[in-house]
């Protein structure tokens, strides 16, 4: 795999490498706390603290982990890290902490976090995997605040909580019920692709190299992947 | 008879039918129902459907123009998809949310997934779930001039709430509900039409309403409820016209008929257990995402052909 420059590591992550928008990753957060931009933005902003300290420590103790079992490690370093998030919100944002109930909790399982630390911060220095969670988490925390904004507005008829008046009688209430969430996700998707169209990372990219399975799995396209790994 | 809609193997004779002279001929048949609805709800149902048309019209215009596409209006299919969606509003529908209904049904619905004959779902059927999710003042249907429209309630909730209204009201369209599904006598008059001109097989609609009526006659054990329980809500409308779109529905005849129970039977769950007054909407578009594994029941082999 070449290797990116750091500029391009840390914007990877807003458009080229959305977590949400192009990998597709993380999407019970996404479809569940982005009715209200306020939700959206804590939710961002909480995966986005838990998503850098966890690169840097994981990327620290890259050489420490025993390959077999790191999984376990990596979960059990994002734990840690989500449960101080996790009172802290508690402590001072008490408000949010109530909007996003179990979804807060639900960060140790979100793919964004432990895929980074699988596909990048398992394999880089520490700077390059700040930087590439740092982008991660501003492209997440974009991507539910555009879509919580959508939903709001022409949903609720208001915006991160404050009400407007002029759209008061033309709610469509469907954006803010599960299935127009799923709607406004696909055409968030279809904008995205329609921007990076032909610059997307191609798929063999994530492929081989990226596989946590490949040191166990026979193919040969495998074991080519593992030669340029 | 079938013969026409049915998959053969090759060679094939063209019969000289376009997509325009199908369309052309549903429009003609729901033109009795338009009319009935004009006469029972007033000139404001006129005006719901000349917008929904022409809305979907124009959109679809728009977005061929937009995305450099061959322009495809002259099919007339989004005509139909208008004034379907138009029929299956309460004729006290505010405009903007007609509009709003012909964007999801056209650009959402049928245009993004690449136009005629390519769409998932009806559109029509889609955009009228769309609206009874989104605005919930839908649900407080329209009624007739000369319905007291504070004591009434649509058929279905008078069934729900123990009195049968009266089958000869309920078929010639004398009670609240959308402008188009009120008057079952318009409908089967389109109906008739369409088997003549052999645009839809008679296999869908029957099995349809047929297992409605049956599933309500062995819950209710009386023929006049179970009557009256097909003849209100969007039934016959549902069908007649909205479950027939060939390109939602299975083409064989096996395929039509377990599309046809299987709505039904879901109709009337909805219907009887479900938290809507009615079933025919949802029962329609499920049945439609089910269309492709329904497909596989009715394949015809091809002789020489390895098995699927």
């Amino acid at each position: 795999m070449k290797k990116d420059g750091n500029l391009s590591v840390l914007l990877n992550g807003i458009i080229k490498e959305n977590p949400t928008l192009v990998l597709i990753l993380g999407t019970c957060p996404t479809l569940a706390t982005t009715t209200n931009v306020f939700g959206a933005f804590g939710m961002g902003v909480a995966t986005l603290a838990v998503l850098i300290c966890s690169n840097i420590l994981i990327s620290l103790l890259r050489r420490v982990i025993p390959d077999n079992v790191r999984i376990p490690c990596y979960i059990v370093i994002i734990a840690g890290f989500v449960t101080i998030v996790q009172m802290l919100v508690h402590a001072f944002i008490p408000d949010l902490y109530d909007m996003l109930g179990v979804y807060l909790a639900l960060i140790v399982v979100n793919c964004i976090i432990l895929g980074r630390a699988e596909m990048f911060a398992g394999k880089n220095s520490v700077g390059r995997s700040a930087l590439d969670g740092l982008g991660m988490g501003i492209g997440f925390t974009l991507a539910l605040c555009s879509m919580a904004a959508i939903r709001e507005v022409f949903g609720a008829a208001s915006f991160a909580g404050i009400a407007i008046p002029a759209l008061e009688n033309y709610k469509i209430e469907f954006l803010v019920k599960a299935p127009g969430g799923m709607l406004v996700y696909g055409l968030l998707i279809a904008l995205v692709g329609i921007i990076t169209a032909g610059k997307a990372p191609k798929k063999k990219s994530f492929s081989c190299a990226g596989c946590p399975g490949a040191h166990i799995c026979g193919s040969s396209d495998c074991a080519k992947g593992k030669e340029e790994a | 008879m079938d013969n026409l809609l049915s998959l053969s193997a090759s060679p094939h004779i063209h019969s000289g039918r376009s997509t325009s002279a199908i369309m052309r001929d549903v429009l003609i048949a729901l033109l009795p129902t338009t009319v009935a609805g004009t006469i029972i709800f007033g000139l404001r149902s006129l005006l719901v459907v000349a917008v929904c048309v022409i809305s979907c019209v124009l959109l679809e215009a728009l977005y061929n123009l937009i995305t450099k596409k061959d322009q495809t209006i002259g099919d007339l299919s989004a005509a139909v998809t208008g004034l379907l969606l138009a029929l299956n509003l309460p004729a006290n529908v505010p405009i903007w949310q007609c509009v709003v209904g012909c964007v999801f049904a056209i650009i959402l619905v049928k245009c993004l997934f690449g136009g005629i004959g390519r769409n998932l779902v009806n559109p029509a059927i889609t955009a009228r779930v769309f609206m009874l999710v989104s605005f919930s003042s839908l649900a407080k249907a329209a009624f007739p001039a000369n319905v007291d429209a504070v004591s009434s309630a649509t058929p279905l909730m008078q069934i729900e709430q123990g009195t049968v209204p009266s089958l000869l009201d309920l078929f010639l369209g004398k009670n609240g509900g959308a402008i188009g599904e009120v008057s079952a006598a318009a409908l089967l008059v389109g109906f008739i039409y369409l088997l003549c001109r052999r645009v839809i097989t008679w296999h869908i609609p029957v099995s349809f309403i047929g297992s409605v009526f049956l599933l309500s006659f062995a819950l209710e054990g009386s023929a006049t409820t179970a009557l009256a329980l097909i003849l209100s809500g969007g039934l016959f409308i549902g069908a007649i016209f909205m479950a027939t779109d060939y390109v939602t529905s299975p083409p064989t005849p096996l395929g039509k008929i377990v599309f046809g129970l299987g709505a039904g039977l879901l109709t009337f769950l909805i219907r009887h257990f479900g938290a809507y007054p009615e079933g025919v909407s949802f029962a329609i578009l499920f049945m439609n995402i089910l269309t492709p594994y329904i497909e596989k029941l009715g394949a015809f082999k091809v002789f020489g052909g390895r098995k699927a």
